[in-house]
Formats: C-alpha cells, structure tokens, sequence
C-alpha cells in the first residue's frame, strides 16, 4: 500500500512540505535554541525540495521554500511531544520517582505514562488528591512487535478543573492490570470490553467476562494477529449452524 | 435465597434452582423486544413486581467498528461512524472528522464550522424527537410519536436536499464539508426553525402536566449526581441530575464559542427532570441553530488537506457533546494511510451501564422507563 502511494505523492506540492515539517517540529521542541535551529531548517527545506524541481538551481530552490515557510511553523505546533510540567507532576514525580516514565503533551493533550506495578495507586490519587472524578474511557492499544505489547490508557476527566489527561501503561502479554473499579464504577464495561477485545485481565474486576462477543468465542478480535476475516468456525458452526458468518 | 448483589446471578440461581423455593423470579425481557430500542437483553431479578436486580446482555449488534477502522483509510472510515448512533450520523460524523483533523493539525474554515453546527443541531434536535416519541409510547403516550415523527421529517428533508441521504448522512469531510450549501438552504432552515417552536409548546401540552405522564416519570430512574459522575454517566442523564456540564461549554469545538445558549439542567436526577432537560435542549439547539444561519460567513468549505491522509505519529482523543452525552474518538496513527487504532467512546454504552442502579427496587413497568429515558441507540452501545 504505501509503497503505491509514495511515488504518486511526491510530485504533488503537499509532498515536499511534509518532510519538511519534522526538523521545523524538532526546532519547536527546543525551545531555547529554537533560532538556531529554525536557522537550520531553510537548509533542510530546501534539501527536501530540491528533489521534485531538479532544474532550479540550489540558491532558487531556497527561496521558492520561504514562502512556504510561514505555513510550516503553524502546522507543526504539536508534532512532537511536549514536556508537561505542573504541580502536579512534579508532585507524582517525588512520589514515585522512576515509575513516571513520561509527562508530556501532544497536539495540547496531557498524558503520563506510568509503570504498571504503580497504576493503580497513582489513579486513586489522581481521583482522591487531584480531583479527576470522572473517568471517560479506558481503553488499550496492541503493539506486536513490541516487548511489552500492549498500552492500556486511561482517560481521565475533572469537573472541577475542566482538564483532562491521559494515563498510560504498558504490559507484556499475559500480564494483569489492577481493575479501576473501586476507583471508578464506570470501569466494570470499559474492562469487559478490553478484555473481550484485547484479552487483558484486570485482577479485582468483579465480573470480568466478554461483554460484545458471545462467551465461548475464542480470541480477541482487536489485536493486531486476528485477521479482519477471521472468526470462531466452531463456535459459528454449533451456535449458528452453518459454515461460515462470513 | 440467592444473593442478587453478585453480578451473574442468575446463572447460580438457574444452575442450582435457588430462586424455585423463594418468591423471586429471573425474567428475561429482549433481545426482541419492543422497548428495548434494538437488540437489548436485560435479565431482571424479580420479587414480585419489585426488580432486585438486573444484568444486560448486549452485544447483538457488533460489527467491529473498531476493527474495521484499521483496516480501512482515514476517509473510507469517515461513513462507518454515521452507523453507530444512526439517529444522530451527523454528530458521529463531526467527532470523527474533529479528531482526525486534530491529527493533521489542520483546522476546518469558519464557514464549514458554521454548517456543521447548524446540520449537528438540527439532528440534535431530531435525535432528542425520535427519542421523545418513543419514550412516550414506551410509557403509553401514543400522540407525541406522531407529532414529533411529522416534524423530525422536515428536518431529514433539509438533510437530504442537503446532502442526498437522511440517517446515513456522511456529511463532513476531514478537513470540512464536502458540499456547499444548495440554493436556499438558509431560508429552508430558517422556515424551519419557525415552524417547529410552537410545535415544541405542542410536545410540552400533550405530556409536561399530564398526570399519567407525571405519574409514570415522577421519581422514577432516580441518579444522584454523584452516582452519575462515579458510572460516567454524561449528557442530558448527567445533567438532569444537576450537574452543569455541557462540553460545548466547557471544552468548545467547532466555534461553538461564538454561540449564546444556555446548558438547561434538572433538579432531581429523575426520569421527568431528563424529560425536561432535553425538551429545554432542543429549544436551545434551535437557538443555536437561529443565531448560525444568520450569521453564516463566506469563505472556503474545505481546508487544505493532503489527498492522501497520513497523520503523522501520534495518538489524540477528541470529543464531542453528541445528543446522547459525550461521544470521543482516540485515535493513535503510526504516520500510515490507515489509523492503527480507532477506539470510539460511547456515550449510550456508557450511560447504559448505570441501568441497574436505576431501577434496582423500582417496578418492572419503571425499567421500560428507564431504558426510554436513557435514550440508548444499540448501534452505538455494540458498535
């Protein structure tokens, strides 16, 4: 697929802008040398956009870059994590220490992402201390080729702060997670549906089982090595009495 | 005697004949079952007519939204959404555009913004007359379902002079809307935006004094604002528990800022206060929707975005206030033309978790109450 589409993209003006944008983001995230870098960036521009206009010579192919210019810096305003710092932060930083692996921001969203032995306190104290009642989604992400294969992200809400985060863990296969319910009572469908999906267990959930797919289906459709066709052919055979549901 | 605090229940009770020697009954009512809005199955506990308990089976409806969304690219998503909450496309539609566009970090044009608005609010206003209409039948009001069908028609009508289709609207694009406005577009909402105010004062006559309306909803479904907080409960359910809390408030989005509306919220966490709130709710939608066609700027639809969508690395969540509650799209892409993870957080799932507490020790009549005032698309509850 995307080799299809890259030869096709490249002559098109949106193109060369693109590769553009991550030394101009990079330059965004270091603040202090950002003229420095942004001084850069014209170089790496005009690199990236030599290629499409082979016959302008490279002090030409700087200026048709400039006009461009002025476009890219509003663009690439969150590209790139951000350092979140706050009291708060700081706070669950002396407090754990080293299980805050990351505070940052992206695109303006705050999340952390934690070390998961620790989840499950630093949830209850951001619901007990910081105010976040409310707990909008708990979801996860898989990662295959990843050690640790799976994120498990909590999105967090506060009322009284109108400010919403993010948490975030990663556990290997096999691997539990401390259930959020006594945290939050909301937690009991949200940790159903990862764990019909995914096949993460969450030790404490009073009721874990599937929620959307039927109880004896076997496997987890969300993650990434059960194919978009696949299917349960026993359980659709017995249950339904035919071959395939497809 | 069967200990009906414990969830699954009723297979302990089925499995050992415990609730044959006690006065308690398991009643199963759905998946097909008329006011149930689809395919819910909800397990009831019964002692009597008294239900002490009730476990929901759902998931009939699952097709894999979710699944579906990595397999496909940004834009050929864009029309699975409009099916989840079918009643409300549009609002599905603008969540999901939001949230790629934020991706791109691209943002759409004042004048797409001022469409959208006024096509989400007229199908606010839609989806909160289909679910009055239903919710009255459920509970034995028959007229309302006609009058609130009759006008929620005129509304699909600009919809589909719109756009060419009704429910499935697929209106916007990542980046704006596809299409402009047709010729009198403006006038055919304004025209609009008349006629349906008296026939909300219609709704309001036939049931907001009447005493078996009053009677059937009056304390019934009671959520206090704590409790809702604590299930995630959002929109007009959490505001009828007093809670002022409207996203289009407290978070703005497409320049919803710009707008003077007011959040209507209840009182009492009751099945008659949510009744209020979302009647007072489409009032206010209609409000919204007066003040943006009159104020519609010109200007280009669409934004500048790439042909082929390929948001760089990175992971946001976005919601939006949809007629059911807060209805939020995460997004993670790996910089592909395919989402590597779209997880959708529905507001009817949700909402529809808080059931048990709400009818626990009410009558099995309040439960079809209940569902009614929950106002549950099971579209968007099993994706």
């Amino acid at each position: 697929m995307a080799d299809e589409t890259t030869p096709k993209d490249q002559p098109t003006p949106p193109q060369p802008e693109k590769p553009a944008e991550t030394p101009a983001a990079k330059a965004d995230a270091a603040a202090p040398t950002t003229e420095a870098k942004l001084a850069e960036t014209p170089a790496a521009k005009a690199d990236a956009a030599t290629p499409p206009k082979p016959a302008a010579p490279a002090a030409a192919a700087a200026k048709p870059a400039a006009p461009a210019k002025p476009a890219a810096p509003a663009k690439p305003a969150g590209p790139t994590p951000q350092p979140w710092e706050s009291e708060m932060t700081t706070t669950l930083k002396r407090q754990y220490g080293s299980a805050i692996k990351e505070t940052s921001t992206y695109v303006g969203q705050k999340y952390m992402v934690v070390d998961p032995t620790v989840v499950d306190e630093i949830l209850q104290l951001l619901r007990d201390d910081e105010q976040f009642d409310y707990l909008v989604d708990c979801t996860a992400v898989h990662y295959p080729n990843r050690e640790q294969q799976f994120d498990v992200v909590w999105i967090l809400y506060s009322f009284p702060r109108n400010e919403r985060i993010r948490v975030k863990t990663m556990i290997k296969e096999g691997d539990a997670v401390t259930s959020a319910t006594p945290i939050w009572e909301t937690a009991n469908w949200l940790e159903r549906e990862v764990f019909d999906m995914f096949g993460i267990k969450f030790e404490g959930h009073p009721d874990l089982k599937r929620i959307l797919l039927p109880d004896g289906w076997k496997g987890h459709p969300l993650r990434k090595d059960y194919g978009i066709l696949q299917q349960d052919t026993e359980w659709v055979k017995i249950n339904l009495g035919i071959e395939s549901g497809q | 005697m069967t200990d009906t605090s414990k969830p699954g229940f009723y297979e302990d009770a089925g499995a050992t004949g415990t609730f044959l020697d006690a006065n308690e009954m398991v009643l199963n009512m759905g998946p097909q079952h008329p006011s149930t809005h689809g395919v819910l199955r909800v397990i009831l506990k019964l002692d009597g007519e008294k239900v002490l308990g009730t476990e929901c089976i759902i998931g009939y409806l699952h097709r894999g939204v979710e699944k579906i969304a990595e397999n496909r690219t940004y834009t050929m998503f864009n029309p699975y959404v409009d099916r989840m909450d079918y009643v409300a496309s549009v609002s599905n539609g603008l969540g999901y555009c939001l949230a790629i566009e934020k991706l791109l970090n691209v943002e759409a044009p004042p004048r797409a913004c001022y469409i959208r608005v006024i096509l989400t609010e007229l199908n606010r206003i839609a989806s909160h007359q289909l679910w009055l209409g239903t919710h009255a039948l459920d509970i034995g009001a028959m007229t309302p379902l006609f009058y609130t069908f009759r006008d929620r028609e005129e509304i699909l009508k600009i919809f589909e002079k719109y756009c060419g289709a009704r429910l499935t609207t697929h209106a916007f694009r990542i980046g704006g809307t596809q299409y402009e406005t047709y010729e009198g577009f403006e006038q055919d909402v304004k025209k609009f935006c008349k006629f349906v105010a008296p026939k909300m004062d219609e709704y309001e006559e036939l049931l907001t004094t009447n005493r078996i309306w009053l009677q059937r909803t009056k304390g019934v479904g009671l959520i206090s604002a704590e409790d809702a907080i604590a299930m995630g409960v959002t929109g007009p359910v959490l505001r009828a528990s007093g809670v002022k809390w409207d996203l289009r408030k407290a978070q703005p989005y497409s320049l919803y800022e710009k707008f003077d509306f007011e959040v209507p919220i209840g009182i009492n966490g009751d099945t008659y206060d949510r009744y209020l709130v979302r009647v007072a709710e489409m009032r206010q939608s209609l409000r919204i929707v007066e003040q943006a066609v009159d104020s519609i700027p010109e200007g280009p639809i669409m934004a500048k975005v790439p042909k082929v969508i390929k948001p760089p690395v990175g992971e946001v969540y976005v919601s939006i206030e949809a007629p059911k509650g807060e209805l939020g799209y995460f997004v993670v892409s790996d910089g592909s033309t395919q989402p590597y993870r779209v997880r959708v957080r529905p507001p009817s799932f949700v909402n529809l978790q808080a059931l048990d507490k709400m009818v626990r020790g009410a009558l099995v009549a309040d439960v079809v109450a209940v569902i009614g005032t929950l106002d549950i698309v099971l579209g968007e509850v099993d994706r």
